[in-house]
């Protein structure tokens, strides 16, 4: 595993585009830190957003994990353009020609997306335990050791991104429409969405909350569901206009467990398609 | 003799065209192989399977007597194919880097290989702004790391300026003189002759020979014979029976030999039959000849 790792992160260290893009990542990320200094106003309320509450713990978990998790396209676009570019380059037939096997060349670059997704989220838990300690209003322990399951579903949504990133490498082979058919998928799966959606409405149903739990990206958006409700004066909005408002806000391991048997699947497919081929 | 690579009834398909059909042959240690072969003759396949990139439809191949995996084999190896490929962002030596991480090797070998192929000076600049001629070399460094058993070459000198072939050339010389298996695709004839001392000849995907440069075809060549007597010359031509077919030109008679000759003992006996010879030179049949004619008779 550390001859793998070691040739991958060789390839990433010497890429002008995965550079590029882990400088871009990081820059948003400490940026979007600065945010809590930021005055708003809303309804009577004046100040910045770090007097809101958004920063106490274990609220700032759910809220960093999903502002963050948007990000993650950048780090997917390193991985997709390792990979697609391995085609272009025809690296991967030298690769092979020098004796790494198929299943390395897989395992290789599965590893350095577990790696990625395991530093990101070691990233954004610093990033919120700092921003938590400087803000937050409590700093008990039991404060903030609760809700960390937000960065296992973090962490999760990640490496599944990644390893879809991955797998649509090797299909498509050429960065850009790599990731044109991650945009067309998951615009496929807002069209079986709506479809089903319209099932339910007809025939009295339930298809919809099957298929968005079983949908890979859907599933994995599903892990962190938007924190913005829960803040006492955007929850009190909404609870003023319809009356009471209850939602459920966690993590669930049906989908971290559909997460994991998506990533296993694509690195799997990735690896059958790469075998069944000529290079 | 051990035998390095062995080939047995590979075949592959591609759809309903027939790239390599039914090839076997035997790679033995410390002989130059030239396989030989008109574009699309499978040359490029058949290489390509063994090297683990295509997936031969039926046939096997293993290496060293099958005592390890391919991929495992393949460290051993020092192969490239048709065109260099490596990271465009990433300068010589880091490619390099790569390739020793890739075969398990250390990479306190790079530089002296860089020094072989003439690259030392560009060790650090990227190999996009190498030339076609010294991405190529740069392949062949990258080949030679492991100091391998067998070299395998695919067309390499495609492409390339005369100079740059000459230089090629030149290492492939040297490599082969230290003794290193070499196993070189080309359709450049004279490119193989120089080097290789067994051919493979390979016809729309079908193996039509085997065996040392010499013996491909039952051949003697031919004597160039000239004296100031032609027609003297002529009929002392026809009753030697080792001469075949004779055909007059400006330099003289040029006569294929039907067995092997002594051309001291040609010129004695023409001696002793009162001819004086003006000319007398041995011609071998060049291996494009031998090719030609062997491709046609098929």
């Amino acid at each position: 595993m550390k001859r793998l790792l070691d040739i991958e992160f060789h390839k990433f260290k010497y890429s002008k585009s995965s550079k590029v893009l882990t400088i871009i990542y990081l820059v948003i990320v400490v940026l979007l830190m600065f945010t809590g200094l930021i005055e708003v106003t809303i309804n009577n309320f004046t100040g910045s957003l770090s007097d809101l509450g958004i920063f106490d713990f274990p609220y700032v978990y759910h809220l960093s994990t999903y502002m963050v998790s948007f990000l993650k396209i950048f780090i997917a676009i390193v991985i997709v353009s390792l990979t697609a570019s391995e085609y272009s380059n025809r690296t991967l037939k030298q690769n092979l020609i020098d004796g790494l096997s198929k299943k390395e060349l897989i395992l290789s670059k599965f590893y350095l997306a577990l790696v990625l997704a395991l530093l990101t989220t070691l990233l954004v838990f610093l990033v919120s335990l700092s921003l938590g300690l400087v803000f937050s209003d409590y700093t008990e322990a039991t404060a903030i050791f609760s809700n960390l399951d937000y960065f296992l579903g973090f962490f999760v949504s990640h490496l599944l991104f990644f390893c879809f990133c991955l797998f649509a490498g090797i299909l498509v082979k050429k960065s850009a429409f790599a990731l044109g058919f991650i945009f067309v998928w998951w615009v496929f799966e807002g069209i079986l969405r709506l479809i089903s959606y319209g099932i339910d409405l007809k025939m009295d149903v339930q298809t919809y909350t099957y298929l968005e739990n079983i949908l890979p990206l859907e599933s994995a958006s599903l892990l962190i569901v938007e924190p913005f409700s829960k803040v006492s004066i955007v929850k009190g909005g909404i609870e003023t206009l319809s009356g009471t408002f209850e939602k459920d806000y966690g993590v669930h391991w049906y989908n971290v467990l559909v997460c994991f048997v998506w990533s296993a699947l694509f690195i799997y497919w990735a690896y059958a398609l790469l075998k069944r081929r000529d290079l | 003799m051990e035998p390095i690579l062995s080939i047995s009834n590979l075949t592959k398909h591609y759809g309903a065209v027939r790239a390599v059909n039914d090839v076997s042959f035997t790679i033995q240690k410390g002989h130059v192989y030239g396989i030989l072969g008109p574009n699309g003759s499978g040359k490029s396949t058949t290489l390509g399977m063994v090297l683990n990139v295509v997936n031969p439809s039926s046939g096997s191949y293993s290496w060293f007597g099958g005592t390890t995996t391919n991929h495992d084999a393949l460290k051993e190896i020092g192969a490239i194919i048709e065109r260099p490929n490596f990271y465009p962002s990433m300068s010589a030596v880091q490619n390099l880097e790569l390739v020793c991480k890739i075969k398990n090797i250390a990479t306190t070998k790079i530089l002296e290989k860089l020094e072989v192929v003439d690259l030392a000076a560009r060790k650090d600049s990227p190999f996009s702004t190498f030339s076609l001629g010294m991405k190529q070399r740069l392949a062949i460094a990258s080949a030679l790391l492991n100091d391998p058993e067998i070299l395998i070459l695919d067309e390499p000198t495609n492409g390339l300026d005369p100079q740059g072939i000459r230089k090629i050339r030149d290492i492939i010389q040297q490599i082969a003189g230290t003794g290193t298996t070499i196993l070189l695709a080309s359709h450049l004839l004279d490119e193989v002759e120089k080097v290789c001392t067994h051919v493979i000849v390979l016809r729309s995907g079908t193996m039509i020979y085997c065996g040392p440069v010499d013996e491909m075809n039952k051949n003697f060549g031919s004597v160039l014979v000239n004296a100031s007597n032609k027609e003297q010359l002529l009929s002392f031509i026809t009753t030697q029976d080792y001469f075949g077919s004779v055909t007059d030109s400006a330099d003289g008679y040029e006569v294929v030999l039907l067995k092997a000759i002594d051309t001291a003992q040609l010129n004695e006996l023409a001696f002793k039959n009162g001819i004086a010879l003006s000319r007398l030179a041995h011609k071998k049949q060049s291996l494009e000849d031998q090719f030609i004619a062997l491709t046609k008779n098929h």
